[in-house]
């Protein structure tokens, strides 16, 4: 267990390093420095300002420092939103996106298992065939398409919903609902195909065998053991509702995260950028860490290598 | 009424030793000669009604997109002065006098957008887009991923360490992110290249977003398909025939390429075909943001991220793309699936 531990956050670490210097290359390999980005500043005024953020220096002490700030937390400047830092701006921004993930997150996986469950247990009825149809669909349907369409139709058309900001509850349903309709639809097909094999097992016989009651036997058997592969999922369901709130959050304008990757990319704020990923790569790598080895410590069957 | 026999006993029943007649014996006869793999599984794939169907979509929207343009009297950057932002099948005031004239004018099936350009012929590029998108990064991404998988699997011990560690660490980068970073950044040094050595003019031709997108999709998807083909050839090498095969000293490409790629084309095939939805998933949501295939070419994601605009004025401008690249995902998503019911029972969870 330790050794395995230990070797996936080797890999992280690894993994890491790599990000970071991939989007170091690439800030340099981007034409034009910082620093010409509004009107161009005298010859002296760049000397200074390059020499006061160390741009003067050769790329590999450049590189040095870069790496040494990191791990000191800071990101640096952002150039296009003045006198702020990317860490500001990440902070800001990272409170907004974790609350409508998380509740995204929320309802994916309430919403999957009811309903990976019901399918299962109705195997081969209407309702069952019914769950079907959707969440192909559902897995089939890029977030842009169900954001637009929900907008199209509740904005729009019934005027029921408001189309953008974050100020009421009311302003949350549709941002939501269109960052989990695709890992809804995924874990619903997920738990269904995990339910049937569980409820296919010998424990389960024995249990109606015995007498136990319905509610019981399904909390506290079936349950129990099909939710597992739901958990594995849980790592790229948060990688995909990351990428869905870039789409989200553009369209329905929420002042979160993937907004400001957005606009970061499209001002061409390079600090921004690579502050954005850095920090989104961080927590992308540290939650698949948590949830692999949450796993492996929730399954005794699975033997660690 | 006969009487039971005991089961115990051992008197022969006397009508198994009867003639056989005439039905009996065409029972007997081999109706169907043995099927090679590529038969028995084409068979069990025609069978699925569902995957029969979207075989039967995705090619419409092949000739829908490849053929289409050729005979649509409108190209797709062509800005039809006066006739923007018109409703499906709506003609201009320009357009209503050369008909009055007694000239045809080909009507604008689903309208114009606010430039003036015809959402139909757009619809068709941007499909074409998508399509080429789908099966180009799929390609690339079969190509580079069995050929690694393979030589790690087939030469094992020391080398798949190393060559797995590194597909282990690609593995774990935030894929999307640095997909983003890529395009970003790759855009300039690309168009560079295009525009200052001739040798890569071709560049301009396919479009630089275009190659920005193939040159990131096969540099960060081929690992999934390094890893399949990588445990298919762990197994596979095992076998006697591959025992064979180096006994009569064949060379190790030589193995790897006609002995054991070859024997998990079934496995291939799936993944691959699996893979295309999701790079079309992928090109749709860079364009929609902005940074994949360059303006003036449509793609799919940018139709509908231009209509978001204008939702309220014109909605129908949204639905036509949205309902587009679903279906396509969705029809390549079935056949996926088919394929593999088909061919590889074995991936299916």
């Amino acid at each position: 267990m330790g050794k395995y531990i230990v070797k996936r956050i080797l890999l992280a670490i690894v993994t890491l390093w790599l990000v970071a210097t991939i989007t170091f290359i690439l800030m340099n390999m981007v034409p034009g420095g910082p620093f010409l980005a509004e009107k161009a500043p005298s010859e002296a005024t760049l000397k200074a300002l390059n020499e006061k953020y160390g741009l003067d220096k050769p790329l590999i002490v450049q590189y040095k420092n870069y790496l040494t700030r990191l791990l000191g937390g800071d990101m640096g400047p952002s150039l296009k939103q003045r006198g702020r830092t990317v860490n500001q701006i990440i902070s800001t921004g990272f409170k907004v996106s974790a609350k409508v993930g998380g509740i995204s997150v929320l309802v994916a996986v309430i919403v999957g298992v009811t309903l990976g469950s019901i399918a299962a247990m109705n195997r081969g009825k209407w309702i069952d065939n019914v769950i079907i149809v959707i969440t192909t669909c559902g897995i089939a349907v890029p977030s842009f398409v169900v954001s637009t369409v929900l907008m199209l139709i509740f904005s729009v058309k019934l005027k029921l919903l408001p189309t953008y900001g974050l100020s009421s509850p009311l302003h949350y349903i549709m941002p939501v609902l269109a960052l989990s309709f695709y890992p809804t639809s995924y874990i619903t097909r997920l738990m269904r195909s995990s339910m049937l094999e569980v409820l296919g097992q010998d424990y389960m016989r024995t249990a109606r065998a015995k007498g136990l009651s319905q509610f019981k036997m399904l909390f506290k058997h079936a349950l129990r053991n099909a939710i597992l592969p739901v958990v594995t999922y849980l790592g790229p369901l948060l990688a995909y509702t990351l990428t869905g709130s870039f789409v989200v959050e553009k369209i329905f304008t929420i002042p979160g995260l993937g907004n400001d990757f957005i606009s970061s990319i499209t001002n061409r704020d390079y600090m921004l950028i690579m502050g954005t990923t850095i920090f989104l790569a961080a927590l992308l790598i540290t939650m698949n860490l948590v949830v692999d080895i949450a796993y492996k410590l929730i399954d005794p069957r699975i033997k660690l290598k | 009424m006969t009487k039971e026999k005991n089961p115990l006993s051992l008197q022969l029943d006397v009508s198994d030793f009867l003639p056989a007649d005439n039905e009996e014996k065409q029972s007997l006869v081999v109706m169907r000669q043995s099927v090679s793999f590529w038969r028995d599984g084409l068979r069990r794939f025609k069978k699925n009604k569902i995957a029969m169907t979207s075989l039967v979509v995705i090619i419409a929207i092949m000739l829908f997109a490849f053929v289409g343009p050729v005979f649509y009297p409108y190209s797709y950057e062509q800005q039809i002065r006066g006739s923007e932002n018109l409703a499906p099948m709506q003609y201009s005031d320009q357009e209503l006098a050369l008909k009055a004239q007694g000239e045809k004018v080909f009507p604008h099936i689903l309208g114009t957008d606010s430039l003036g350009r015809d959402t139909m012929v757009r619809l068709m590029m941007g499909s074409r887009v998508s399509l080429l998108v789908g099966i180009v990064a799929s390609v690339l991404v079969l190509l580079i991923g069995s050929v690694y998988g393979a030589i790690a699997g087939y030469f094992g011990g020391k080398v798949d360490l190393i060559m797995m560690r590194i597909v282990d660490i690609i593995y774990t980068v935030p894929d999307i992110l640095i997909i983003i970073l890529l395009m970003v950044t790759l855009k300039f040094p690309l168009e560079n290249l295009a525009n200052s050595v001739p040798a890569f003019s071709w560049i301009n031709t396919i479009g630089v977003g275009l190659i920005c997108i193939f040159i990131v999709f096969s540099l960060l998807y081929w690992v999934g398909m390094a890893r399949i083909v990588r445990s298919q050839i762990l197994m596979l090498k095992e076998q006697e025939f591959v025992t064979a095969a180096k006994a009569l000293g064949a060379s190790h490409g030589r193995i790897i390429k006609k002995h054991l790629l070859t024997n998990c084309m079934g496995t291939l095939i799936v993944t691959t075909t699996l893979q295309i939805p999701s790079s079309i998933f992928t090109e749709s949501f860079l364009s929609f943001i902005g940074i994949g295939v360059a303006a003036p070419m449509p793609s799919l994601g940018s139709m509908a991220s231009q209509a978001i605009s204008g939702i309220s004025s014109y909605p129908y401008r949204l639905l036509a793309p949205a309902i587009m690249i679903s279906l396509i995902i969705l029809s390549f998503n079935l056949i996926g699936d088919g394929l593999r019911d088909a061919f590889d029972p074995k991936l299916k969870d």
